[in-house]
């Protein structure tokens, strides 16, 4: 043994606060999107290419399209939001920048919810910016747009929040992209059957405050929860990989 | 007697119905280098794993400064650096992009400070190219250069040798004893014939594992 005073153990004291981590790994993936455009227009391509073929291969007619319209924006959005989201983790996963994430002292499902907020505004928010343009092609009047844009404004997140969840769990998996559609639609109906039929009642002129209301709820509910579940399932992906 | 940084009693691990070891214990204590030995499929990395809290599929108790490290997780966390075979490089960032995003969770660090850990590890002049752009060696120095603006008293560095030429393996196990006589405490596997005075040395795979001194 040496016979020298033992050294000082020097901890690690000043810490960086919760906000300004969430921060950075926001900052980090919008960054790291913009430097890979082709990932962030696939999904936004995806939308439009689904939407526009509906009049091609279903029908053209103005009655038709009026009254599925919204529906077939609603089904695209949520297939092009599930498109996106084995990326949500993957990449992370692969270099070890998730090792390093789960590494950091602040609580992880608030890191994993600012990664999520971050992916909702690369897909999800495109998504709704684009749908006035593609109701008007769908002949939805101008009311029903509001509101449609209204429920996907609401409802997108919902989307990116739960698919957090499926893509953490699927994670560690060499084929995940069917279990994870499996896993994760379900999940998803009833934020469709709520956000359609919201549309449906404001094209009937009917009050939308109480759909909005539960639009609403289901956002607040997985805005809670969906971080925490996301947190431990990639806990028990990363203790597997 | 110094009070132990990390202490694991009693440590347990099985994967694929194989124990990998068993009633592993032992000390580290503030101002050592400690190498973990084995060939491989021994645990070397899963234990690093597990010591750092990414592996839950063990028994055992781990503490840190005396508390369980569970009661402390947060603290605990602050005050390790680990850096594992995926060295959380980011390919599309340029180094500065990527130390800076590693950092932010951690402690603020200035600019100057960041050019001058990248420069120590002898990327001068790479600072601002896309990580993809360089090769394996030098992004593993990346990583690295986060031991050079680190604060944590305990590095867990899981084959940091690996892709790094003579010379800067030979700056790495100077900056590995400094650290130790500094106070700090390093875990290191290594395939590497690392010897450094005053290390020690934690063998698996031999059947129970024994800690040397």
């Amino acid at each position: 043994m040496n016979t020298e005073a033992p050294p000082e153990v020097r901890l690690a004291r000043n810490r960086v606060g919760v906000l300004a981590a969430m921060k950075g790994v926001f900052a980090r993936d919008i960054k790291l999107a913009f430097r890979q455009r082709q990932d962030l227009l696939n999904p936004l391509l995806f939308f439009v290419m689904v939407v526009t073929l509906f009049p091609l291969g279903v029908s053209p007619e103005i009655s038709f399209l009026s009254e599925a319209g919204a529906g077939i924006l609603w089904v695209a959005a949520l297939l092009s939001v599930l498109l996106s989201l084995d990326h949500l983790f993957r990449h992370d996963f692969d270099d070890g920048t998730l090792e390093q994430l789960v590494l950091q002292p602040q609580p992880l499902f608030l890191l994993i919810l600012a990664k999520t907020v971050a992916h909702w505004m690369l897909t999800g928010l495109p998504l709704v910016l684009l749908t006035p343009v593609l109701g008007v092609m769908v002949h939805l009047d101008g009311n029903s747009i509001g509101v449609l844009c209204l429920t996907l404004l609401i409802g997108t997140p919902v989307l990116s929040l739960i698919g957090a969840i499926g893509a953490a769990l699927t994670l560690g998996l060499r084929s995940a992209g069917v279990l994870l559609s499996l896993l994760v639609i379900p999940l998803y109906i009833p934020v469709l059957i709520f956000g359609t039929g919201t549309v449906a009642a404001a094209s009937d002129g009917a009050a939308v405050g109480a759909y909005m209301a539960l639009m609403g709820a289901f956002l607040m509910l997985a805005l809670t929860l969906a971080p925490f579940a996301a947190a431990a399932a990639l806990r028990i992906s990363l203790s597997n990989g | 007697m110094t009070e132990p940084l990390l202490q694991a009693v009693n440590l347990q691990c099985e994967r694929d119905k194989r124990i990998l070891f068993r009633e592993l214990s032992f000390s580290i204590l503030p101002g050592t280098v400690t190498r973990v030995e084995g060939p491989n499929g021994s645990g070397k990395t899963t234990l690093l794993r597990i010591l750092a809290g990414l592996n839950d599929a063990w028994t055992g108790n781990i503490n840190w400064c005396g508390a369980p490290v569970a009661s402390q997780r947060e603290t605990f966390l602050r005050n390790i650096l680990y850096i594992g075979h995926r060295p959380g490089i980011k390919s599309l960032l340029t180094p500065t992009e990527n130390l800076r995003a590693l950092m932010a969770g951690r402690r603020p660090v200035s600019d100057i400070a960041l050019r001058r850990a990248l420069q120590g590890t002898g990327l001068a002049g790479y600072e601002d190219v896309p990580c993809c752009n360089l090769s394996a060696g030098q992004q593993r120095r990346v990583a690295l250069a986060r031991l050079l603006i680190a604060d944590e008293p305990l590095w867990l560095l899981d084959e940091v040798f690996t892709a790094i030429d003579a010379e800067g393996v030979s700056a790495l196990e100077t900056l590995l004893h400094q650290r130790a006589v500094e106070g700090g405490a390093v875990l290191v596997t290594t395939h590497h014939n690392l010897e450094l005075p005053g290390m020690q040395k934690l063998i698996l795979g031999a059947g129970d594992a024994i800690n040397e001194h």
